[in-house]
């Protein structure tokens, strides 16, 4: 789950991780007399990336301007979210910009830490064109993340002076951040330098985090009750989730459902191949019932613009019989393909074919048959 | 012996009391897996279809004679399970449990780091040797005994690949199914190792999917060390950047992950990567 910019700073200032002074707010009329000092930074709350290019962050240096950005970025539409939420922050003086994420390094199947002296800009663009100005490293999750390992990160970015002590405490927080709050990344981009607001301008220059990325793990989310509930998922994901299926909404015209992740992507390919255009990928799981699978038919085939449907199945553990009443059941509204075979596969057709529904074998024979229904290239 | 483990594997499951553990125990002794001991906490004493069931995973270790844990219990639980595991030396530890959490997935991986233990998974449908032993839930009749290694990183689809090479009369040496999450045990590399090593297995399959990088490592390691001819399929190359594909570790970061990097990856090694998974049992033919 991914958390807002204003959340992963409500999370990082229980961490005593140095911020902005700043408030939420959700109507222009809150930035009357708020109590912070000119110039301002305004920025928008939303989940999806790329905020300032589509003008989600402005300067202000009256009230008159705050009211007037404030008024134009709430309730905005950007990339398709519609902005709730304004980020209102006294600006800092921004000198150089660092990046520093703890995020899982697959490969290395440890939390990885990667620190940049070139912050500020998309991390993926530094690691492709600039390569050595990335300094990376990886935490034994038994040993942690201390002082002298951040240290020599801070040194290889060239840190120095109190600015290195202030990497240190930026960093050993954060690792802190990332375990105790079970994220799958923490990342502060740019981790600024900066004189001034919000620190003392006699004690020479600071690091700030003037942004913060958190995402958490959703298989850790029960066992943390003070998180917010960010809703990413559409109404129709939403919907199986609440039934215990995974659908993921995807831009065709053609509802795809079978059993098993690797399966029902592979099940997407095989329409796509045959010149189809997958609706959505819903998963009903290991072991689903006749009800997961009756749920799993209505769920799809609401979305707009379906007209026609896929049904994979590879019985494992999941017998064909179940699923079998389960289609019987729905009566799926669209024109429906179904490709059942395995555990109880015999009863499963004898079910289908009593209700005129043929069951194909062949996976491959039943994606070209859908995609010929619906009209797509055979 | 085939990889990992044989007919003489002592299986303990870990979980053995709840819903998953008895009903998979049952298909395990069907067929034909020496399952020798349970463990549930607080259930020590009791049996479960004829198997002993003990209070901790040394007791097992002591009394019955196990050598590999299978681990069922509750996400929440299987952390504690798997140390639990390692830590009485059982190998290999193979974690079916899904929506394990990532920090304790790190753990469990680097526990069995430290023990030189295999550790498969977790959210896994654990490995099989025809005609010798499976640990975890692959579906039983689908298996035939030959020459075939199958690694892979989804659960069903192995099924329905295993499927058809036995129908083509194809069969397998080993069939191990590494977990849908993004921090897993054995790696699709170590899985090679083990395949290249095996002189029962005379070529490989992987099915890899989107996510991650472990498809190219394993082309790396290919290229480099993997003497036996490699088939490939990889799932998800309609799947849209930033979505989890219902695995946890199935999604493609940026352009990090896309099913294009590992195809050009495997195929530049030498692999033979099937467009449809329809294609799998044919290439596989033309190398056995």
């Amino acid at each position: 789950m991914k958390l807002h910019e204003y959340q992963a700073k409500e999370m990082f200032a229980r961490y005593a991780i140095p911020l902005q002074n700043g408030v939420v707010i959700e109507r222009p009329q809150q930035v009357e007399g708020i109590a912070l000092t000119y110039p301002l930074v305004l920025k928008a709350q939303v989940l999806v990336g790329g905020r300032g290019k589509a003008g989600g962050i402005k300067l202000a240096a009256t009230p008159d301007e705050a009211r007037r950005h404030a008024a134009a970025i709430l309730g905005m539409q950007i990339k398709g979210e519609k902005v709730r939420r304004l980020v209102v922050a006294e600006a800092a003086e921004i000198g150089a910009e660092y990046y520093l994420a703890f995020t899982i390094d697959r490969p290395a199947r440890r939390m990885g830490v990667i620190a940049s002296a070139a912050g500020g800009i998309d991390i993926e663009e530094v690691a492709r064109s600039t390569p050595d100005k990335i300094a990376r490293g990886t935490v034994d999750p038994f040993f942690g993340f201390h002082p002298y390992q951040a240290r020599q990160l801070g040194r290889r970015l060239g840190l120095g002076g109190s600015l290195l002590s202030d990497f240190v405490a930026v960093a050993t927080a954060l690792y802190r951040v990332c375990v105790s709050e079970d994220a799958e990344l923490v990342e502060v981009n740019p981790l600024a330098v900066v004189t001034g607001r919000p620190f003392d301008a006699a004690g020479g220059p600071r690091l700030l985090a003037v942004d913060a990325k958190v995402i958490i793990d959703d298989n850790a989310v029960y066992r943390h009750s003070g998180l917010p509930k960010n809703e990413e998922l559409t109404e129709l994901e939403a919907a199986a989730r609440v039934e215990g299926l995974s659908n993921v909404e995807l831009d065709g015209d053609l509802a795809i459902i079978g059993n098993g992740a690797g399966l029902v992507m592979a099940t997407l390919d095989m329409v796509a191949h045959f010149g189809g255009r997958p609706a959505n990928f819903l998963d009903v799981g290991g072991g689903a019932t006749t009800e997961n699978m009756k749920q799993a038919i209505e769920i799809v085939v609401r979305k707009p613009g379906v007209r026609g449907l896929l049904i994979n199945i590879f019985g494992g553990i999941t017998r064909c019989d179940d699923i079998a009443r389960g289609i019987v059941d729905a009566r799926s509204p669209v024109d429906m393909v179904v490709r059942l075979t395995g555990t109880n596969e015999d009863e499963g057709r004898r079910i289908l074919e009593s209700a005129g529904i043929h069951a194909y074998v062949d996976p491959q024979e039943a994606a070209q048959r859908v995609v010929a229904l619906v009209g797509h290239r055979a | 012996m085939s990889i990992l483990i044989s007919k003489d594997t002592r299986v303990l499951v870990q979980g053995i009391t709840g819903y998953q553990g008895e009903f998979h125990t049952a298909r395990m002794l069907e067929f034909g897996t020496r399952v020798v001991a349970g463990v549930t906490p607080g259930k020590g004493g009791t049996q479960v279809h004829g198997v002993p069931v003990f209070d901790t995973a040394a007791e097992a270790v002591q009394a019955a004679g196990a050598t590999a844990a299978c681990i069922f219990v509750p996400a929440r639980f299987a952390k504690d399970a798997a140390l639990e595991a390692i830590e009485a030396r059982l190998d290999p530890v193979v974690v079916i449990t899904e929506g394990v959490p990532v920090h304790d997935a790190l753990q469990i991986v680097e526990f069995a780091r430290r023990q030189q233990v295999h550790l498969v998974g977790p959210n896994c449908p654990g490995l099989t040797v025809p005609g010798q032993c499976k640990i975890g839930i692959m579906p039983n009749h689908l298996f035939a005994p030959g020459p075939v290694g199958v690694v892979s990183r989804s659960g069903t689809l192995t099924y329905e690949i295993v499927a058809a090479l036995t129908r083509e009369g194809i069969g397998q040496s080993a069939a191990l199914g590494l977990g849908g999450d993004p921090v897993v045990g054995i790696s699709f590399t170590e899985a090679l190792r083990m395949f290249q090593d095996d002189p029962h297995t005379a070529a490989v399959i992987l099915i890899g999917e989107i996510g991650g990088s472990a498809e190219e490592e394993a082309a790396r390691f290919i290229s480099a060390h993997v003497r036996k001819p490699v088939v490939g399929y990889i799932a998800g190359r309609t799947a849209p950047p930033g979505k989890r594909m219902g695995h946890a570790g199935a999604v493609i970061s940026g352009t990090e992950g896309t099913a294009g990097s590992k195809i050009e990856a495997l195929q530049a090694a030498g692999v033979a990567v099937a467009t449809l998974p329809g294609e799998v049992a044919a290439l596989a033919r033309a190398v056995v």
